[in-house]
């Protein structure tokens, strides 16, 4: 017995914030809109630190601050460069944050992604989840003409499909659009989600109402890694994650866990989390490949959107922003393409692309486009720097009798001895030009 | 054939944690899920429209929230859901549920006679297996509980034959229709919708009944003013933390460690030693006594 699905305009492969961004932007311009979903529930599979950044969403949904499951406004970036047993710090905290609407959000995407995909199926979108694609369809000519999903009678039909399934993103790999994803272009990040009563996460953090803390850190604790860590303040709870290149992990033959485990142990982050209880552990891949690592955007009646396109910048730890940012773009892309009546071949869909690289998805990549690279053969910027850095900040506030000029040159001469004149000036030209 | 499967939509039990100081359930953040035992009432009865065609309507009473539950059921292949939601339904017991479902399906049954009627063994947050029978006994259905297997279904002589699991073995049963079954776990495996059953049930309405639209004639009988049920007390049992422990064994040498086990035996449960040391007593002075009759 075979039944026929109706054919969509549309199908949307993945729930996460690529996929709701593009599925709701279309479904609100009135297209019909499938969207497929392999977990149980939109976010059931999504992980994420996780920060929102309100420029992408509010692009979408401009009133989004009215309904959307929103932990912390953020108020305070830290960042820190750490040794084993210290940091050196930096601090901005504004009150301006709170004057305007929020910049950027702590959230939980378990959350947030129900609510995401609630406005989705409002927006008129059929939202269907459990359903995993196992394939492409394709025409004689080898067009994109819809799905296969892993169930009976489950070939369904449609112009277009975008591809939005995440990291791993099995549909496009399969189909060949790309290729698989290499252990250098991927980085392993575990977190913790740390419960702590709403009050004692604001004393621990000098925080009122809804305003919250970013604790960006690097150095020691990535050993030697490529790799960072992060420290996020929901309403009753810490989110707390370290992650490093996939690569590196196995050279050194390192687990995220034994990473984790140390953070938490770090004395400068083990205060801030005492006496919590860990309710959640959560494990992604994310692709940091940069600009050089991004597969083909588009083809005959495809597009790749978000984690699947390798939209992450690594350095401004931006991933969902561009996700979304794809997504609408994507979206847009097809509404104009349906506006000219123009079909979905690889030569309209050239316009997502040009899209893209007008905004800040691709103009970011391209800007770090040689930080992947840099950061994998000058390893003096993750372990060197922060032990340089720490001892100076130790032998500079150590009040022990000692001359200042004498620390100073002390402080140089330690400098020097690690990394000689030239590879100082070398280092400041390389980072120069990386993020140039 | 028109079958009614009840269902409830319960926490998610493996993730559930009880507040070390409140002793309250946490249910915050816990998934709702099917009532796994329900699970293997949907199953048979699909597999039964499977076989002689007809339909089944999947029947809950619940909050709104409950609703993604029979969507979910519709998945498998249910062909109809009814949500019996009532402010008035809060708060009920066994009693008070079997008589809110009782009524739905008399209301089913005049749309179209209802032969069959299956449930879960029981619930996993109640765990009380008290709502099928109510349901049976409140509607004359004949009743079948703890079912492994349908053997078959006579429907010309309109008779349902079963096997049911019972202590020491497996009980044969044939009775008529209509009937009550409430089916034992692990006696059938949930099938995987097709796509198109997929489909159906993310579009498909729910039909959502309130007390009157369920048919319920005696609002004293719903809810908390329809349920007898006192909690006295909830309580966390203390976990019983004791060791194991090893006796070395050697083969050459059994009456040793026949005589440690023995030994550890009377220090771990004095019971054992005071009974054995009555009987000994006892038998002592049987004897004394005995010999004083000689």
């Amino acid at each position: 017995m075979t039944q026929n699905i109706e054919k969509f305009d549309v199908i949307v492969v993945g729930a996460g914030p690529a996929g709701n961004a593009a599925a709701y932007t279309l479904a609100k311009a009135g297209k019909k809109v499938l969207q497929l979903e392999r977990g149980e529930y939109p976010g059931s599979k999504n992980v994420q630190g996780a920060i929102l950044y309100a420029d992408a969403l509010e692009k979408i949904i401009p009133d989004f601050r009215d309904s959307a499951p929103l932990e912390r406004t953020v108020i305070e970036q830290r960042m820190w460069v750490m040794e084993d047993e210290s940091y050196v710090g930096t601090t901005f905290r504004s009150d301006r944050f709170n004057q305007m609407p929020g910049n950027r959000y702590t959230i939980i995407r378990a959350r947030f992604d129900k609510w995401f995909s609630e406005q989705v199926q409002k927006a008129g979108a059929l939202v269907i989840c459990e359903m995993t694609v196992i394939a492409l369809l394709r025409d004689a000519a080898g067009k994109v003409i819809g799905v296969e999903v892993d169930r009976e009678d489950g070939k369904i039909y449609a112009d277009t499909v975008i591809l939005a399934d995440g990291v791993n993103s099995l549909v496009a790999s399969r189909a060949g659009l790309r290729d698989d994803i290499k252990p250098a272009a991927v980085a392993l990040a575990v977190k913790e989600t740390i419960f702590l009563p709403k009050e004692t996460v604001e004393a621990r953090f000098n925080l009122k109402g809804s305003e919250g803390v970013v604790i960006e850190m690097l150095g020691s604790i990535s050993q030697g890694m490529a790799g960072t860590a992060f420290l996020y303040t929901n309403k009753d709870s810490i989110s707390l994650g370290i992650g490093c290149m996939l690569s590196d992990m196995k050279a050194q033959n390192t687990t995220p866990a034994e990473l984790l485990e140390k953070l938490k142990q770090h004395p400068s982050v083990a205060p801030l989390i005492a006496g919590g209880e860990t309710r959640e552990y959560a494990a992604h891949l994310i692709p940091e490949g940069g600009y050089h690592a991004l597969p083909e955007l588009y083809g005959e009646g495809w597009l790749l959107v978000g984690d699947s396109a390798g939209f992450v910048n690594a350095v401004h730890r931006e991933g969902s922003n561009l996700a979304m940012t794809s997504g609408r773009l994507a979206a847009e892309t097809l509404l104009e393409l349906g506006e000219k009546g123009l079909p979905s071949t690889a030569a309209n869909l050239a316009r997502y692309k040009a899209r893209l690289e007008d905004s800040i998805v691709l103009k970011d990549l391209k800007k770090y486009r040689n930080i992947p690279d840099t950061l994998h053969s000058q390893r003096q910027f993750l372990s060197d720097y922060p032990a340089l850095l720490n001892g100076a900040a130790h032998e500079f506030f150590t009040v022990d009798g000692q001359d200042k000029a004498t620390k100073e040159k002390a402080i140089f001469n330690a400098f020097r001895e690690r990394r000689s004149l030239l590879g100082l000036l070398g280092d400041a030209y390389r980072l120069w030009r990386a993020t140039r | 054939m028109h079958i009614v499967v009840c269902i409830k939509q319960v926490p998610d039990s493996a993730q559930i944690r009880v507040h070390p100081v409140t002793n309250t359930i946490m249910r915050q953040g816990v998934p709702a899920i099917i009532n796994p035992y329900d699970l293997f009432a949907i199953e048979a009865a699909l597999a039964l429209k499977d076989q002689f065609g007809g339909k089944v309507t999947v029947l809950t009473m619940g909050p709104p929230q409950a609703e993604p539950a029979l969507k979910k059921a519709l998945s498998f292949g249910c062909d109809e859901a009814v949500l019996v939601t009532d402010k008035l339904f809060a708060g009920a017991d066994t009693l008070a549920t079997s008589y809110v479902l009782a009524s739905a399906i008399k209301t089913l049954h005049q749309e179209t006679p209802v032969d069959l009627v299956f449930t879960g063994k029981q619930t996993i947050d109640g765990d009380t297996a008290q709502v099928g029978p109510g349901i049976a006994k409140r509607l004359e259905l004949e009743l079948l509980t703890y079912v492994s297997r349908i053997v078959s279904v006579d429907q010309a002589a309109n008779s349902i034959r079963v096997e049911r699991r019972a202590e020491g073995g497996v009980q044969v049963l044939e009775t008529r229709l209509p009937a009550l079954i409430t089916m034992l776990e692990g006696s059938n495996e949930i099938r995987f919708g097709s796509a198109p059953d997929m489909f159906r049930a993310a579009r498909a309405e729910v039909r959502v009944w309130d007390r009157n639209a369920a048919g319920i004639e005696d609002i004293k009988k719903v809810g908390l003013k329809g349920s007898p049920t006192i909690v006295s007390r909830v309580f966390v049992p203390s976990p019983r933390a004791q060791k194991a422990q090893q006796i070395e064994f050697d083969a050459a040498n059994p009456e040793a460690a026949t005589q440690a086990l023995l030994d550890k035996v009377l220090v771990e449960i004095p019971k054992v030693k005071k009974q054995l040391d009555q009987t000994r007593d006892n038998k002592r002075a049987s004897r004394t006594a005995g010999e004083r009759h000689e």
